[in-house]
């Protein structure tokens, strides 16, 4: 029974908005079930839908995906989105593992007291900056295409565009020094799929609140003290 | 240029070893140069190899790759060690992925302060035996096959023998309630490449002692 693609995640971000950006990016509708309580979370769990007890939770094609990179990559390759052979696979890899640690800094931020959410907004910053932003403004202006791996749409190409935009966020005038960033974000953004995403009333979810820091340590149980690396 | 893999990291684990673990259970020989001094380090950046200033580094097929996931992604791929088809990947990807949240808990175990230790080592230990290897167990008990994907062997397999006896080496009695894993850690032991590997001399790596704490954090201290 392949069914439709259904979802299973606190309404927030968190590690399930990646999994989101690339479903729609790739034009496939999907369901989302809420998790808001404890009770809705054990019932998860004693059903054995939690292979390692966590989510997100992805049911898709027959399965129940966990692990966000392991879902990634199925959707990614099921979608045409991972390149056309092992080595754009490997690039596309590569660039995916950085957006993913530049925004690993952003993930628990929310978490933060005040004063640490000071500190952690200046390492975003720095690390967007220094590390990782000039890596893909070089190999955007090194090919002169309008895309990341193989002159061709990828996964690496959603998740640069989500990394970018949830910096912004803590930053607005981020890009100022990435021309070639600035000429991608708005060539991404206009994508037809992704456009749509970016419209009110799609199922991105907005900028975590103290409302959803509360609601994942109710279900969890977890992060109460959350300090900045 | 031989034209073997070339792995660049410190002389010691890390997050290296799962490479050389891959590498190694596909029978390609590789070389590697053990970073020792900041200046080594400091002077990779400047050549601009490392794509995002860190390590592992491992030159392949041309390719200069970093981050880990990508480098094992890459390797399984190339040698058959990756399922038949999606599904089989998938669930590969799951399991590794899952491994790979335990054996982060023992990568940073040595460098968390003494008066944590212990708390982190029972954290491995409740990790271990009933998150972890319960899964494991129950995979390899339903389907009764010798190995955990598509009755072949696959990077999950070499992922999981690594882990097994990463825990182990911490909690030497840590699969005491699990007969399926007993029998897996044997099974898998004794596969020629692995063997191979398990034997003195190989590039295996020992447990990360002082002088290997020492040395990544005196490269990395700004």
């Amino acid at each position: 029974m392949a069914g439709k693609t259904k979802l299973y995640y606190f309404d927030g971000r968190g590690k399930m908005e990646s999994i989101r950006w690339l479903l729609a990016a790739a034009g496939v509708e999907f369901e989302e079930e809420f998790l808001e309580t404890r009770e809705q979370y054990e019932k998860l769990l004693q059903g054995g839908s939690l292979l390692f007890q966590q989510v997100p939770l992805v049911e898709i094609d027959g399965m129940k995906m966990v692990q966000t990179r392991a879902i990634l990559s199925y959707i990614a390759a099921k979608y045409n989105l991972y390149g056309k052979d092992l080595k754009e696979r490997a690039l596309i890899d590569m660039y995916v593992g950085g957006t993913e640690d530049l925004m690993g800094f952003i993930l628990f931020f929310p978490f933060l007291s005040a004063e640490d959410k000071e500190k952690q907004r200046a390492v975003i910053v720095q690390k967007a900056t220094s590390r990782y932003f000039p890596v893909y403004e070089k190999v955007l202006k090194d090919h002169g295409q309008d895309f990341l791996v193989g002159n061709n749409f990828s996964w690496a190409d959603v998740h640069l565009l989500e990394a970018i935009l949830m910096v912004e966020e803590k930053k607005s005038d981020v890009l100022s020094g990435f021309p070639q960033l600035q000429a991608f974000k708005a060539r991404i953004s206009s994508i037809p799929t992704i456009k749509k995403f970016l419209e009110p009333g799609s199922q991105r979810k907005p900028v975590p609140d103290d409302k959803y820091v509360e609601t994942v340590r109710r279900v969890l149980r977890m992060y109460y003290d959350i300090k900045a690396n | 240029m031989s034209g073997k893999p070339r792995l660049t990291y410190f002389n010691g684990r890390g997050r290296m070893e799962p490479v050389r673990w891959l590498l190694a259970a596909a029978g390609v020989e590789f070389e590697e140069i053990f970073l020792e001094t900041k200046e080594q380090y400091e002077k990779l950046i400047k050549d601009g190899v490392l794509m995002f200033q860190q390590v592992p580094l491992v030159e392949m097929d041309g390719m200069k790759m970093v981050q880990t996931r990508a480098i094992l992604s890459y390797i399984a791929g190339k040698y058959n060690l990756y399922g038949k088809d999606l599904k089989e990947r998938a669930l590969i990807d799951m399991y590794v992925e899952g491994i790979t949240d335990l054996m982060q808990m023992i990568l940073m175990f040595p460098f968390s302060p003494p008066e944590a230790k212990e708390k982190n080592l029972d954290s491995i230990k409740e990790r271990a035996t009933n998150r972890y290897f319960p899964v494991f167990e129950k995979v390899l008990k339903q389907h009764g096959q010798d190995f955990l994907v598509g009755n072949k062997f696959s990077w999950a397999d070499v992922q999981l023998i690594e882990a097994i006896l990463a825990v182990e080496e911490k909690i030497p009695a840590v699969l005491s309630g699990f007969p399926q894993l007993q029998a897996f850690k044997i099974r898998m032991s004794n596969m020629p490449t692995i063997k191979k590997f398990l034997q003195p001399g190989s590039p295996r790596k020992p447990p990360p002692d002082e002088r290997y704490i020492e040395t990544v954090l005196k490269i990395f201290k700004k």
